[in-house]
């Protein structure tokens, strides 16, 4: 697919894909992606489910090297490295990296530990640093007021939309780079969603954050760029409002106009 | 609209799946009080004859000589304490590890697919068999029984038991937990050790205790192997007595004074495992 893939010069390019083709097993999954991310600004992924948005994001990180039966070929540089090399340790990738899931995960430990947790990986800090460092996590997550009284409750105990929330504050904990958002609020009602929206928004002045989203209100609410993904293929890409106002595709506008999809 | 205006079809067909649904409750529930049934009777005749051989000197005096006035279990009831705590204490390690190593390693590798098939086949082993095995390569070797020996064989019996259930509750423990510990970047052995484990403990636990109650009540492995003893010992290196083996050894005696400790002995391990099950239950019922 021919895409645009250059960002305006007053953008600086975070992570950059080329020649990305992604499979599982025999599964052509993503053909040849060619795509620039802009640093500390939102982008959404779009798109019909299987379309290959989540696999995408799973790249980022490297999480399909759990499995053995998935590969990605190609390139995928952030700040100019190359993240898919083997040389470069999965994990440090996944401490500049960090992913937030579809499901809220907390671990089986106490508030407090669930945001320690990641931290104390890469981190000694004394006790009063790792008390404000949670704090700080907490309170970007706009969980802190809930949980301030019960931080050595299981975490688990949470409600849903709390849960995830705790799993936001866990993965901005360790400082990463960038934030991989893959369907965020899907399991969540309004209020948490409207929370964790603007959560994102605030993220941005700060971290690079892709997210991906079935919700089209919620990717022309929170994005400053989309791309529209369709069986495996990227077909467009670009600023956000452009992209909803006048696509350049038919396909694009088929789908976000809810004619398609 | 009533009801009863549907079709005489769908009404026929409505009255036959009400009959099949009677039926099948009736034979569950008959199958149900026939195994109740014999559980039942096995629990009063424990208690009936338990109870009468029941004293305080059960639990302070050695086992007696044949015909003796006085006498207890005090021996044996130790005896099993220390070889069944050892043999835990041996086992649980070895068959955490080698758990972790199928759900968490070893899925789909050769050495993975081998090593659950030997603990399959170790599980469902006879307990005789194992018995003889310690016999053949640690007491005929050594000329001489030993509580270490019946160590060894209990320890080889909890083995497989807790390879299996450390197996089966990581395996349920979903895979989102592991993403979402591997995208913090957690290194392998942090994300089974503080993440997966901990999360699969209750149902680990379960398994421990669950083997612990099955190897309290073995006769067999301990037959070849620690043998018993006559009088109090802790000695590892000497034959040890356990409550399995004289309750065997007693239960078939032509003395009374014997049989009524027999019968003691077999109420005091009932016991014992019952709590282990219930202990076991609740550990995991807290958790779900």
């Amino acid at each position: 697919m021919d895409v645009r893939v250059e960002l305006p010069t007053t953008e600086k390019v975070k992570i950059a894909v080329r020649g990305l083709n992604f499979y599982y097993g025999s599964f052509h999954a993503l053909k040849n992606i060619n795509l620039d991310l802009p640093e500390r600004k939102v982008t959404a992924f779009i798109g019909p489910s299987g379309c290959g948005k989540s696999t995408l994001l799973r790249v980022f990180n490297r999480m399909f090297e759990l499995y053995p039966e998935q590969r990605a070929e190609g390139e995928v540089t952030m700040d100019g490295e190359d993240i898919l090399s083997k040389k470069l340790d999965v994990s440090l990738v996944r401490a500049k990296i960090g992913m937030v899931f579809q499901k809220p995960t907390p671990f089986p430990m106490s508030i407090y530990d669930n945001i320690a947790f990641g931290v104390r990986l890469f981190e000694a800090l004394p006790r009063v640093e790792m008390d404000e460092r949670v704090e700080w996590a907490l309170k970007k997550a706009a969980l802190w007021n809930e949980v301030k009284d019960k931080l050595n409750q299981n975490g688990s105990s949470l409600s849903g939309g709390q849960q995830q929330r705790l799993c936001i504050a866990r993965g901005i904990a360790i400082k990463p780079e960038v934030l991989l958002l893959d369907e965020p609020c899907s399991a969540l009602d309004p209020i948490s969603t409207g929370k964790i929206e603007e959560l994102i928004h605030e993220l941005k002045t700060d971290y690079t954050v892709l997210i991906v989203t079935h919700n089209m209100q919620q990717a022309a609410r929170c994005s400053d760029y989309t791309a529209y993904m369709y069986l495996g293929d990227l077909i467009e890409f670009g600023p956000t409002g452009e992209l909803f106002m006048k696509p350049n595709k038919k396909d694009t506008e088929d789908y976000i106009t809810g004619r398609f999809g | 609209m009533s009801f009863s205006t549907l079709s005489p079809a769908k009404m026929s067909i409505h009255r036959h799946r009400k009959r099949v649904n009677v039926m099948a409750l009736v034979l569950s529930l008959g199958a149900m009080s026939f195994g109740l049934f014999w559980l039942a009777w096995i629990l009063f005749e424990t208690f009936r004859l338990g109870l009468g051989g029941m004293a305080l000197a059960v639990f302070t005096q050695m086992t007696p000589p044949p015909q003796a006035e006085t006498g207890g279990l005090l021996n044996a009831i130790a005896g099993s304490m220390i070889m069944v705590s050892l043999a835990t204490a041996l086992g649980t390690p070895i068959g955490v590890m080698a758990g972790v190593y199928l759900a968490e390693y070893g899925q789909k590798t050769w050495l993975g697919q081998v090593t659950q098939f030997i603990s399959d086949i170790l599980l469902s082993a006879p307990s005789i068999v194992i018995g003889l095995f310690i016999y053949s390569v640690v007491v005929a070797q050594l000329r001489s029984y030993s509580a270490f020996a019946g160590i060894l064989a209990l320890a080889l019996i909890v083995i497989p038991v807790v390879i299996r259930t450390t197996e089966n509750m990581l395996s349920l423990i979903p895979n989102a937990l592991r993403e979402a510990a591997y995208a913090l970047g957690t290194p392998k052995w942090k994300v089974i050790s503080a993440v997966t484990l901990k999360a699969a403990r209750a149902g680990v636990i379960t398994g421990i205790l669950l083997a612990l109650a099955r190897i309290a009540g073995e006769t067999a492995p301990l037959l070849f192997t620690a043998l018993s003893n006559q009088f109090w010992s802790t000695s590892l290196a000497d034959p040890m007595a356990s409550l399995p083996v004289t309750i065997f050894k007693f239960a078939m005696s032509p003395y009374e004074n014997w049989r009524d400790l027999a019968w003691a002995g077999v109420l005091i391990i009932t016991l014992g495992v019952l709590a282990l099950n219930i202990l076991a239950r609740v550990l995991f019922r807290n958790k779900q």
